[in-house]
């Protein structure tokens, strides 16, 4: 049996200042928004926040840069957020790009005890200038880091009381192994079932990652509702 | 305006589309190479690759099946086709940088003679991340990139060196603009093809590296 709470602020907060956040979504889809709300009203500050992207202006984690309550951003594409571009011209706000691939085997890294990795990923741009690189086969390899956090908050469809999960479509993206690189793993889900509810074959990822649940109705904004005629 | 620019953005799409084989596992990079899904022939079985954790990527959906959970790497809603996969983001790139998707078609800001691609950032303005570019661009069987030909100041798109920051070295395969279709091989830029109402001489001297002429090329190809 896993703790559960009874809103997003419950959750999230005894999340100290100075925290570092993995936070899980692909622009606003899988991200866990009422835990989301719960840190702009709990006023948490200095937070590093890793997550693919940042939000945009009114949700998401858009809403804690508006806040000043992020110090300190590692993404991969965070090009829908005039805040953001804001703070980091005037130096507010701190910010390491990592390509997406390399974020997302950062974090699995982080929660699987590995500790860096080779990708080819960056070699011979930017993002490779300072970090050691090594040729295999003939081609050459940026050593990358993995990443771990103090507090990891995500989003699946379906939990059961002891934690097991199952997500919805695209909204599985970094959550699987954001649940894996927390010390403390949050779980915002739209519905709690009890145990033995989920298929053991069916579960995406295991109980023994969630510290904590969180049954809450999600709004789910759409960034770009795109339809075809007819 | 407007409609000449579309134009010639669905004639570099179509030449794009051409690149596709039957059975391939491809993915569209956002903005003009998502516009290729469009003229993906029928008598093709294609399967689109999205780096959020789609794989089977449908048409758009009509306004009662839209999913909020359900998105394209661009973050537009879309649909999945019968057969489609769903999977995390570290096994989506997984299977990109293990070398299992056979093409990915990817926009560009500057490609050099060597094949290195700049589509990522311009310095000075501001920095919106590479997203899944530079892990693609290392992945994938081949790398086709569409762009226009020249920037919107008529200078050359294709050059000898990118002043630009780049996305990666070395990995591009292929260029197809509104002007021509170039490959990039150990002896230099191959020109293959020439566009409808484009002459060589034009191909020439709107391209900053010396090109190589194939000796099949074709004229009028698209």
């Amino acid at each position: 049996m896993k703790r559960q709470f009874m809103d997003g602020y419950d959750a999230v907060k005894d999340i100290p200042n100075g925290s570092t956040l993995m936070v899980g979504g692909f622009g606003l889809v899988g991200i866990p928004e009422q835990m989301i709300l719960g840190l702009v009203e709990s006023g948490v500050k200095g937070l590093t926040v890793i997550s693919n992207n940042c939000g945009v202006d009114d949700w998401g984690l858009g809403l804690l840069l508006k806040n000043h309550q992020i110090t300190k951003m590692i993404g991969s594409y965070v090009g829908e957020n005039k805040e953001f571009e804001r703070q980091v011209l005037s130096g507010e706000l701190e910010v390491e790009l990592t390509p997406q691939g390399t974020l997302a085997e950062r974090i699995r890294a982080g929660g699987a005890g590995i500790p860096a990795f080779y990708t080819p990923a960056g070699v011979g741009t930017p993002v490779a200038e300072g970090k050691e690189t090594r040729v295999f086969d003939g081609k050459e390899y940026v050593l990358e880091k993995g990443l771990k956090a103090d507090y990891s908050l995500i989003r699946a469809l379906k939990a059961d009381e002891m934690g097991n999960l199952i997500y919805n479509k695209t909204a599985r993206n970094f959550n699987p192994m954001i649940a894996a690189a927390g010390k403390v793993t949050l779980v915002e889900v739209e519905q709690i079932v009890p145990t033995g509810m989920i298929e053991p074959d069916q579960i995406h990822t295991p109980g023994i990652y969630v510290q904590g649940l969180l049954e809450a109705v999600q709004e789910k904004r759409i960034e770009r509702r795109t339809v075809r005629e007819g | 305006m407007r409609g000449i620019k579309s134009n010639v953005r669905e004639r570099i799409a179509r030449r794009a589309e051409q690149e596709i084989e039957s059975g391939y596992y491809v993915n569209l990079g956002i903005g003009m190479p998502t516009l290729v899904a469009n003229y993906i022939s029928e008598d093709k079985v294609v399967v689109l690759q999205s780096e959020n954790g789609l794989l089977g990527i449908g048409e758009y959906p009509a306004e009662d099946e839209v999913d909020p959970d359900l998105i394209n790497a661009g973050k537009e809603t879309v649909t999945a086709i019968k057969g489609a996969s769903y999977f995390n983001s570290a096994e989506s790139f997984g299977m990109i940088r293990g070398g299992h998707i056979d093409l990915a078609i990817l926009g560009g800001m500057e490609v050099s003679s060597q094949g290195d691609l700049a589509n990522w950032m311009i310095p000075g303005k501001m920095i919106k991340g590479m997203g899944g570019a530079m892990d693609l661009v290392h992945g994938a069987q081949k790398i086709t990139v569409i762009m226009d030909h020249v920037n919107k100041d008529g200078a050359p798109k294709i050059v000898k060196e990118c002043s630009l920051p780049l996305t990666g070295k070395g990995v591009v395969n292929r260029i197809i603009t509104d002007r021509a279709v170039l490959d990039v091989t150990k002896e230099g830029l191959v020109v293959r093809e020439i566009a409808n109402g484009f002459t060589l001489e034009e191909v020439k001297n709107s391209t900053e590296p010396d090109i190589i002429v194939s000796p099949s090329i074709r004229y009028d190809a698209y």
